[in-house]
């Protein structure tokens, strides 16, 4: 039964949320046109015509390979030690029962409820009283600290919708702990994995705040943008944010057309067996 | 492993799992410790470690020493008591315009989106996977004084002739709702789409009007995402620097700001750890009253919904 007055109301529903996607790609539309604008000057705020030549020469600019390539580098070294580390956090806490398990998921979440200039200050602190002089590897200390929450919480949602069922039959077929984890835990894992390795180094890319206060005299880019800002960011920094954003756009496509196969398959297999309950 | 033990305990998950336990009961502890130990000694103790040194005195030249002055507390608040009130202000105001903007859009991709609701969710989040700073830094060029938005939204009378966008608290509040509208949108529609539609349908068929419908059963059973997505918004936002940096002036700055200069600026250490120090005890209060409502592992699932 609808009436007239529900149909206005579902259309303006849609026009709202179609206005809200909006807002929220308004600045992505600015760094992309503005990547392929011919300024004059340092500045990079208005319009002045269609060149590609910020395209053809993305590190035309002193400084910002060696920030681009140190942020990929600490993303990428972030990851794996916080992948390792969270996927056993998480193993831990899902399968076993031990004393402290509740104050350790406590300990876990924490640091993603903390305001991140607080994360960044109390490390800075620390680091201070210790004497450590601040550089690469204070940040990839700092960058796995505040991304170690998010992969446990991406692999402990993973492992708790999987059937123990299927680890406990592996083990009554005679095959140890470590086996079954080998060969059944980590490849049921695996897309977890996969999406908190993404999200871990999203994170770790984008970070500013902590880095900000932890970086010494290494330069990231976050930092070279946030130090650009002040006399006119070069259209090289929206060259490169384009492509980082083109390339997380196809990783997506590529893991959503692998999931569809993986559930095409897994259907074919599994469907004698709904007991399973894959 | 030996079979033996496994083979004559009682069929079923308890047995099994029971005799496993006991006899790698170290194992949980080896898989635990060096993730535990990272956040205890780069987090914890850190975190301890501003309250002393907000209790200490000197300067940067001649180093700090530990004088248990207490009278820091006191001092710092009363200086920088504008700077918190600001933050608190417009956190909240971000809050409440991110819960605006994105209830709607979140019930739209819960109910009426269809088969294009995944899509709609990849539109939200992805905006997010291009650097923070460069999106601010795109948002002055939207706002700066002589842009094509500024000037249209003079020419309808929204901003009058001399007025400006940029450098306002208009354009930091835009800034951090832009900033944190994900966190809001997220836990909603994971709250909302959790929801069993047939209740609504039920409290109809009872004669119940959609916006009493709506009222008494759709609001309350999106509580917990409503609550999770207004702390997920809100705590972040207390401690945002960036968009009072690059959208604000000194006039705009929030306590972030404040704590950011202290540290690598003035370098007045106590001062900054004492701040810093408050933040996270304002924090804590926040999210000690939030888990005795809806759970910390509720909460925490909500952040990477």
């Amino acid at each position: 039964m609808r009436t007239p007055l529900d149909r206005l109301r579902d259309g303006l529903l849609g026009v709202w949320s179609f206005g809200a996607v909006l807002f929220l790609f308004v600045p992505i539309f600015v760094i992309v046109l503005f990547s392929f604008n011919d300024n004059q000057g340092r500045f990079n705020f208005t319009w002045q015509g269609f060149t590609l030549r910020h395209w053809t020469d993305p590190f035309g600019v002193e400084g910002l390979q060696q920030a681009f390539v140190t942020s990929i580098g600490l993303a990428a070294l972030t990851t794996i030690i916080a992948v390792v580390l969270g996927v056993c956090v998480a193993l831990a806490l899902v399968r076993y029962k031990w004393r402290g398990r509740v104050a350790a998921g406590g300990l876990v979440f924490l640091p993603l409820a903390t305001p991140e200039v607080v994360l960044g200050a109390a490390l800075l602190g620390w680091f201070l009283t210790l004497g450590l002089i601040r550089g690469f590897v204070t940040l990839v200390i700092a960058h796995v600290m505040f991304t170690l929450g998010y992969v446990v919480i991406t692999i402990r949602a993973r492992l708790e919708g999987m059937d123990v069922h299927i680890e406990e039959a592996a083990m009554d077929l005679g095959a140890n702990q470590w086996t079954t984890l080998r060969k059944i835990t980590l490849p049921l894992l695996a897309p977890g994995i996969a999406a908190a390795s993404l999200l871990c180094f999203a994170i770790s890319i984008d970070d500013f705040v902590v880095s900000n206060f932890n970086a010494g005299q290494t330069v990231t880019f976050p930092l070279f943008v946030y130090g650009a800002a002040r006399q006119g960011v070069p259209p090289q920094v929206n060259v490169l944010a384009t492509a980082m954003l083109l390339f997380v756009v196809l990783l997506m496509f590529l893991n959503l057309g692998f999931q569809r196969r993986a559930a095409r398959r897994q259907n074919r297999d599994i469907e004698p067996t709904p007991a399973l309950g894959l | 492993m030996s079979l033996g033990g496994e083979a004559a305990a009682p069929r079923g998950q308890a047995g099994g799992w029971l005799t496993l336990r006991r006899r790698k009961s170290l194992l949980p502890l080896a898989l635990v410790l060096p993730g535990l130990l990272w956040l205890i000694i780069f987090y914890a103790v850190p975190i301890l470690s501003q309250l002393w040194i907000s209790l200490q005195t000197g300067n940067p030249d001649d180093g700090f020493a530990q004088t248990w002055n207490w009278a820091i507390y006191a001092d710092s608040i009363s200086e920088y008591s504008e700077q918190m009130l600001r933050s608190l202000q417009y956190a909240g105001t971000a809050t409440i315009a991110c819960f605006i903007i994105g209830f709607p859009l979140a019930y739209f991709i819960a109910f009426k989106a269809g088969r294009w609701r995944n899509l709609f969710l990849l539109l939200v989040v992805l905006p997010f996977f291009t650097s923070l700073i460069v999106r601010t830094v795109a948002w002055q060029t939207i706002l700066t004084d002589d842009s094509w938005i500024t000037n249209a939204l003079k020419t309808i009378g929204l901003v009058p002739e001399d007025g400006r966008l940029l450098a306002t608290s208009f354009a930091v509040i835009a800034g951090i709702t832009y900033n944190f509208l994900p966190f809001m949108v997220l836990p909603l529609y994971a709250s909302l789409e959790r929801m069993d539609r047939t209740l609504v349908e039920a409290a109809t068929d009872l004669y119940a009007s959609r916006w009493t419908a709506f009222r008494r059963i759709t609001l309350p059973l999106a509580g917990p995402g409503i609550f999770a997505g207004v702390l997920l918004t809100f705590i972040p936002a207390i401690g945002d620097y960036i968009n009072a940096q690059l959208l604000g002036t000194s006039q705009q700055y929030m306590i972030g700001n404040v704590i950011q200069s202290q540290y690598l600026v003035v370098r007045e250490y106590p001062t900054a750890a004492a701040l810093s120090f408050i933040m996270m005890l304002v924090v804590l209060v926040i999210i000690a009253v939030a888990a005795r409502f809806i759970g910390t592992k509720r909460l925490s699932e909500a952040a990477v919904a």
